[in-house]
């Protein structure tokens, strides 16, 4: 309802600042969808929507370009990397909250937030010298002789493994996106009302029972909406994995090829681009992240706001 | 408090002009291969004239950007602009300093410089139709080398770069089949292997991944002490990566100032020639008479005083046959 203020010149100067202020960040979005479209402008003429979308050609010589390889790289990292990531957030999630003792739970709720602190192009330098190394000499070896006799698994597991691939690239990004995951899940968990949780111990219930029956289910919502946004994070992320997935454009069926997503295909070749239909054609690469990134972002909005609601109510 | 502010103002406008007004000041833009070199340079011309040269490496295709839409005084790139495409942005070019490209690979037993490879036995590797360490061409280039039944791991550069340009530029050249399945450019569709980021990540990658083979700068191969292998230049001669290799490709290379020096380094005719070599080129705008002949300054006194820290970064400075006919070329051009 609208409440009729005297105007005071302090108080129109302060409207107008922190107008302007925000005014600024749809100025912003505008301007890169714009200079993102105009860009690529050239590229869309010249390869068309549908054409782009699903030619797997990646060819600078030629100067073929389509976007399917990039965004299938894309796709599958990130959704290996939610795999391994979910898990283990939700048991640091439920572990903070509700089984650690009081003592323990600042500590570890400090290094979860630190770990989300630290940029990526360190995880990107401990990824290549680091786990890479260790990716191909042990742990893939091992999965490879691990999952041999299994007809349908062994695909995913082909090849010479050498730390450079779709796996590594994936674990990366996992660790990059737990702390993230770990602090939203445990922000809804804690939404929780006390009472409710008492009573159900008040009625006999077991710790699991409580988080089974009760946290999970209240938090539900919350703790999709931080997974999407964690999605998020992992669909844009880029020095972590720009130095371990090797940028090749081919459709991969083991995790053991390298592969490119679409950041990593920008990092990699922004700079020495050197025609204009590959440039704009990067641009363009970069327009159907800029949507992707857009359309889940919203979803994840979209769920955060109904749990909000919910909890409001 | 107001008058605090408004004198602070001023203050910060006298202090942030007066420094721009004393000094001059160059601006270049481009490839990140020769950056080293240009800003050891950079350093010491200041020194010696009080001229500041600053130098962003933010890649070739940046440094053509920016100087044809003259935002900086010059441009720089690995790989040389063709007369046409000069002619179109109203530029000029010549070359500042030489690179080598080195075939690099790990073996067990193999030393540096033991392994010799030759045009078809390297454009077969890379484009994977060579598959085995043992095989009957690669035995019979190296009749002394115990080489096991082995798979070959390709290594190639996963971003784009000029390395790349001149290694797949030397490839065209010597083998039809390569040039008509893949081509040269600063990042092509590579056949097999895996790709790393940077000199450092090939580097990294080949000496990590057994029976490997990867091509990297000279530079890199002489740091990391990598097992860089001989090859057969167009003379039919078994050459060592080394400086005076690489001047013999430069001496021998035809560079023409009628063309702007448009040449690609590559299978020079020289006997003792290395044959993936490449100029890294300079870019000036026609009519910025002004800034060409101040940028001009700046590489004229560097081929005169410059060739000593060149070659303590592993850079290899141009032979002097080359440097005068840049200084005609200059002079043909009114930027000297």
């Amino acid at each position: 309802m609208a409440v009729t203020v005297k105007r005071n010149p302090g108080d129109i100067i302060f409207f107008s600042l922190t107008a302007v202020a925000s005014c600024t960040i749809i100025v912003f979005i505008v301007g890169i969808v714009f200079v993102l479209l105009t860009e690529s402008s050239l590229a869309i003429q010249k390869f068309g929507v549908i054409q782009f979308l699903t030619s797997t050609e990646w060819d600078p010589v030629k100067e073929t370009f389509g976007a399917l390889t990039s965004i299938y790289g894309t796709i599958v990292t990130t959704a290996l990397s939610l795999l391994i990531a979910i898990p283990v957030a939700l048991g640091i999630a439920i572990f903070i909250t509700e089984v650690a003792p009081n003592f323990l739970r600042a500590p570890i709720g400090i290094a979860i937030e630190l770990l989300a602190a630290i940029p990526s192009i360190i995880y990107g330098m401990w990824g290549l010298f680091t786990l890479s190394p260790l990716m191909g000499n042990t742990v893939e070896p091992f999965l490879k002789k691990a999952t041999a006799s299994i007809p349908l698994v062994s695909v995913l597991f082909q090849g010479t493994p050498m730390g450079i691939d779709v796996l590594t690239a994936s674990v990366i990004l996992s660790i990059m996106i737990i702390p993230f995951t770990a602090s939203i899940a445990r922000d809804a968990f804690n939404l929780t009302p006390a009472v409710v949780k008492e009573s159900a111990y008040a009625l006999g219930t077991t710790k699991w029972e409580v988080v089974k029956n009760i946290v999970i289910p209240y938090s539900k919502l919350g703790v999709f909406g931080g997974i999407l946004f964690s999605l998020g994070r992992a669909l844009g992320e880029t020095m972590a994995v720009a130095f371990v997935l090797g940028n090749n454009h081919r459709i991969f069926t083991s995790l053991f090829d390298s592969a490119a997503t679409i950041t990593v295909t920008l990092a990699n070749e922004f700079t020495e681009a050197d025609k204009d239909i590959y440039l704009s054609s990067l641009f363009y690469l970069a327009l159907v992240l800029f949507v992707m990134s857009f359309v889940f972002l919203a979803i994840a909005k979209f769920f955060l706001l109904r749990a909000e609601r919910r909890y409001s109510r | 408090m107001r008058k605090f502010f408004k004198i602070a103002a001023i203050l910060a406008c006298v202090v942030s002009f007066s420094p721009a007004q004393a000094a001059e000041k160059l601006n270049g833009a481009g490839a990140s291969f020769p950056y080293p070199v240009y800003s050891a340079w950079a350093f010491d011309y200041h020194k010696a004239t009080g001229v500041q040269l600053n130098y962003q490496s933010i890649g070739s295709g940046g440094g053509i950007r920016q100087i044809t839409e003259r935002t900086v005084d010059f441009g720089a790139s690995d790989a040389p602009l063709t007369p046409d495409a000069l002619a179109k942005a109203k530029l000029l070019q010549f070359p500042a300093v030489i690179g080598g490209v080195v075939p690099v690979v790990n073996i067990a037993g193999v030393k540096p410089g033991e392994m010799r490879l030759d045009a078809e036995a390297s454009a077969k590797i890379f484009l994977g139709e060579i598959k085995y360490w043992d095989d009957g061409k690669i035995r019979a280039l190296n009749p002394k080398l115990k080489l096991a039944h082995t798979e070959i791991t390709v290594v190639h550069r996963s971003d784009g770069s000029g390395t790349t340009a001149v290694f797949t530029e030397y490839l065209n050249a010597v083998s039809p089949d390569w040039k008509a399945k893949v081509g040269s450019g600063t990042a092509v569709k590579w056949p097999v292997g895996i790709g790393g980021k940077g000199n450092e990540g090939v580097a990294n990658y080949v000496q990590r991944t057994a029976n490997s083979i990867g091509y990297v700068e000279f530079a890199y191969a002489e740091q990391n002490k990598l097992t860089y292998t001989l090859l057969k230049n167009a003379a039919g001669t078994y050459v060592t990566p080394s400086f005076a290799a690489f001047e013999d490709a430069a001496d021998t290379g035809t560079f023409d100032p009628k063309n702007h020096f448009y040449l690609w380094l590559v299978n020079a005719p020289g006997k003792d020639s290395w044959p993936i070599a490449g100029a890294t080129f300079i870019l000036l705008a026609q009519e910025k008479m002004d800034a060409n002949r101040k940028v001009v300054k700046f590489y004229d006194w560097a081929f005169k005083n410059g060739d000593a820290k060149a070659k303590e970064l592993v850079y290899v400075p141009l032979p002097k046959s080359l440097k005068d006919k840049i200084r005609a070329y200059w002079k043909a051009n009114g930027a000297q």
